[in-house]
């Protein structure tokens, strides 16, 4: 198993920029998750991993080895791919041996390691039938089989769940934490699902236009986003943005919002003008001590909590309240907000603003 | 289950196409049957009118497509029995046979050049359909354009420049040379159909082989080539009926050594005077190895192999 640096990788092809210069490392035995909107370079940067694709520039170090101009052959990946690729003119046991046949590894070995694998995936009783005619669950399976059978130092993965059916994705996701969870292995996880990310991985990178936005844990990516792209792609519903005119300075812990003083965490760094005052809607209060007022526009349900979307005098903004409440739209509320918890952003350039709560997380990345 | 569905054709209307497709079958089917009935007639019966359908067979036109026969007078035949069977055929004729005919050497000739040309074609067809597939070939559009523009005329209106360069290269009247014409032919056709095949192969597969540690070209031909193989096969039967069939090029450019059957069997009904069942039996026989290979082909032209192993 192994470490997986991305040293200033850079994807070009023609006159289009996949991927701009980018840098992260993944440790040993992680999961890591490449997240980003369908055509953010996320993919490509998974290929660049694998070597599908060459960088046209940068550098990819596999274990301490530059490999990012070998061929795939020579890097010792594995790939498992969205639509599985299962080689249609081979049964299953020959699907899963492919690559050890390629090894030279003789037969009896051969067959032993594969009755292994079909172990640990629960798939014995389909090992001589044809892809074919197999569930959709079952090809996620072989086609995991063909890339844990030979021990790779690590697996690429380019959104293996997103051909299956809802209901059984949730199943499948679970599996492959647990075989991650089991192996140890690193695992590279390419995937468009914000959701996915946050509860499988161990790590997330978010990709936005070909250019790495943030890197770092869920928890970091989720309480302090680095960008407005970030808390806007993370989380559902996604962060409030309320946006007004002021000014921080650096020591400073307060804004002044439509006239009202409002905390927040102590600033690093001085900004004025167009800015964001950024909040998670399960850390928006309803309050009637609160003289911060907005309009109920609508209330949802959801069991356990509801999401209220409320009109303030700095745009439209969502709560998530206890389900108890009764809250009616038309109604006029006060607004409280959890102010370690807030993120100011500058409008025109979509950065958050460093303050205690971020700093560690922006200086490292 | 009611008797009326949607998707079921009903019983009438299967019985209305079952005998629509046979009535066109038998149709079709006519003229080959008359050439196979004509082969094993008499020449006597083969020009007979109204048309005989009821006949005595005989091997007659096979013996006279097989053999070159003289004329003997009587004392002779007396003096030498018939040899065989085929002897006696020619017997009642009064001549024997002299020797073997031209049609084996001209039917293996055939053989060589459609054979060769297709697999010369497929093989060069399917690396260069892959590369345009697959790969970025500097000005991809305009070489697939002029590889098609070959076909705009037919092929016989270049015949009398690749006459005179046949003979400057000394290439005419020889294997070699016809392998390379109806090579050059066909390739734009295998190009064009295989490209289109090889397309429709998702490029996951090889990505797969290739992280599986195969080199480009063993996934190339592990994975690749299997999957394409419903449109080699259908594209080899393409090329093969071309090659065996073409005629104006094949008497223009060969005589002695290198004539393929088609130009070789209208010339035995100048032999011996209208020899029809000759004619029948050479036109049977030369029909029967595109049959072959059309057949062994079949189970290849199925598709539904790769059915089901990729989402699309």
């Amino acid at each position: 198993m192994a470490q997986i640096v991305v040293k200033n990788v850079k994807k070009m092809f023609g006159d289009f920029t996949a991927v701009r210069e980018s840098s992260f490392t993944i440790e040993d035995g992680e999961f890591f998750m490449l997240l980003g909107p369908s055509g953010c370079g996320k993919t490509t940067t998974l290929r660049m991993i694998a070597g599908l694709e060459l960088p046209t520039s940068g550098e990819i170090f596999l274990d301490g080895e530059e490999i990012s101009q070998r061929p795939p052959s020579e890097r010792d990946i594995a790939f498992v791919f969205q639509m599985f690729a299962l080689y249609p003119h081979m049964n299953v046991r020959k699907n899963i041996s492919y690559p050890l046949i390629s090894q030279g590894m003789p037969r009896a070995a051969v067959k032993a390691k594969v009755a292994e694998v079909a172990g640990i995936l629960g798939i014995q009783d389909i090992l001589d039938k044809p892809v074919g005619g197999l569930s959709g669950g079952d090809r996620q399976r072989v086609a995991l089989g063909r890339a844990i059978v030979r021990e790779p130092k690590a697996f690429m993965m380019d959104e293996p769940l997103g051909a299956l059916d809802a209901e059984f994705r949730e199943h499948m996701a679970e599996e492959l934490r647990g075989l991650h969870d089991r192996m140890g292995a690193t695992t590279v996880y390419v995937t468009h699902d914000q959701l996915e990310a946050m509860q499988m991985g161990d790590k997330i990178v978010v990709m936005n236009n070909a250019v790495i936005e943030q890197f770092g844990t869920p928890q970091e990516i989720y309480d302090k986003p680095a960008t407005m792209f970030v808390a806007d792609f993370i989380g559902s519903p996604s962060m409030n943005f309320l946006k007004f005119q002021g000014k921080v300075e650096p020591g400073s812990d307060m804004v002044r919002l439509n006239g009202h003083d409002e905390t927040v965490p102590q600033s690093l760094e001085a900004a004025e003008g167009e800015l964001v005052f950024g909040v998670r809607p399960e850390h928006v209060f309803l309050s009637d001590n609160s003289s911060y007022r907005a309009k109920v526009l609508a209330a949802e349900y959801l069991g356990t909590t509801q999401i209220v979307t409320l009109q303030s005098p700095n745009g439209e903004l969502k709560a998530r309240i206890d389900a108890r409440d009764t809250v009616g739209p038309g109604e006029t509320v006060g607004l409280e907000f959890r102010s370690a918890m807030v993120t100011l952003f500058d409008q025109s350039t979509g950065r958050a603003l460093r303050s205690v709560l971020n700093d560690e997380v922006l200086s490292n990345g | 289950m009611s008797s009326f569905s949607v998707t079921e054709p009903s019983k009438r209307s299967k019985w209305v196409a079952g005998t629509l497709v046979i009535t066109y079958a038998l149709i079709t089917m006519i003229p080959l049957v008359w050439i196979l009935l004509t082969g094993f007639k008499s020449p006597a019966d083969a020009i007979s009118y109204p048309p005989k359908v009821v006949f005595d067979p005989t091997l007659e036109g096979y013996v006279n497509l097989f053999t070159t026969r003289t004329r003997q007078t009587q004392e002779f035949l007396n003096a030498n029995p018939p040899q065989n069977w085929a002897d006696e055929i020619v017997r009642q004729y009064d001549m024997v046979i002299v020797g073997p005919s031209k049609f084996g050497e001209r039917f293996m000739n055939s053989v060589i050049i459609g054979f060769g040309s297709t697999f010369l074609s497929i093989f060069l067809g399917t690396l260069a359909a892959y590369a345009f597939s697959r790969f970025k070939v500097p000005l991809k559009d305009d070489l697939l354009f002029f590889i098609l523009s070959t076909r705009m005329m037919p092929p016989v209106a270049v015949a009398i420049p690749i006459f005179l360069m046949f003979r400057n290269l000394g290439l005419s009247d020889t294997h070699l040379g016809m392998i390379l014409l109806y090579t050059g032919v066909n390739i734009s056709l295998a190009v064009w159909l295989l490209k289109g095949f090889i397309d429709e192969i998702p490029r996951e597969y090889e990505e797969a082989a290739l992280i599986d540690g195969y080199t480009r070209f063993q996934a190339f031909y592990k994975v690749v080539l299997p999957q394409a193989a419903t449109g080699i096969a259908s594209t080899a039967i393409f090329c093969l009926i071309f090659a065996w069939n073409e005629y104006a090029f094949a008497v223009l450019l060969t005589s002695a050594t290198a004539q393929t059957a088609p130009p070789f069997i209208p010339t035995i009904i100048g032999v011996g005077g209208l020899d029809w069942p000759a004619v029948a039996a050479g036109a049977t026989i030369f029909l029967i190895p595109v049959m072959i290979f059309t057949i062994l082909m079949r189970k290849h032209l199925l598709r539904g192999i790769t059915f089901g192993a990729v989402r699309k």
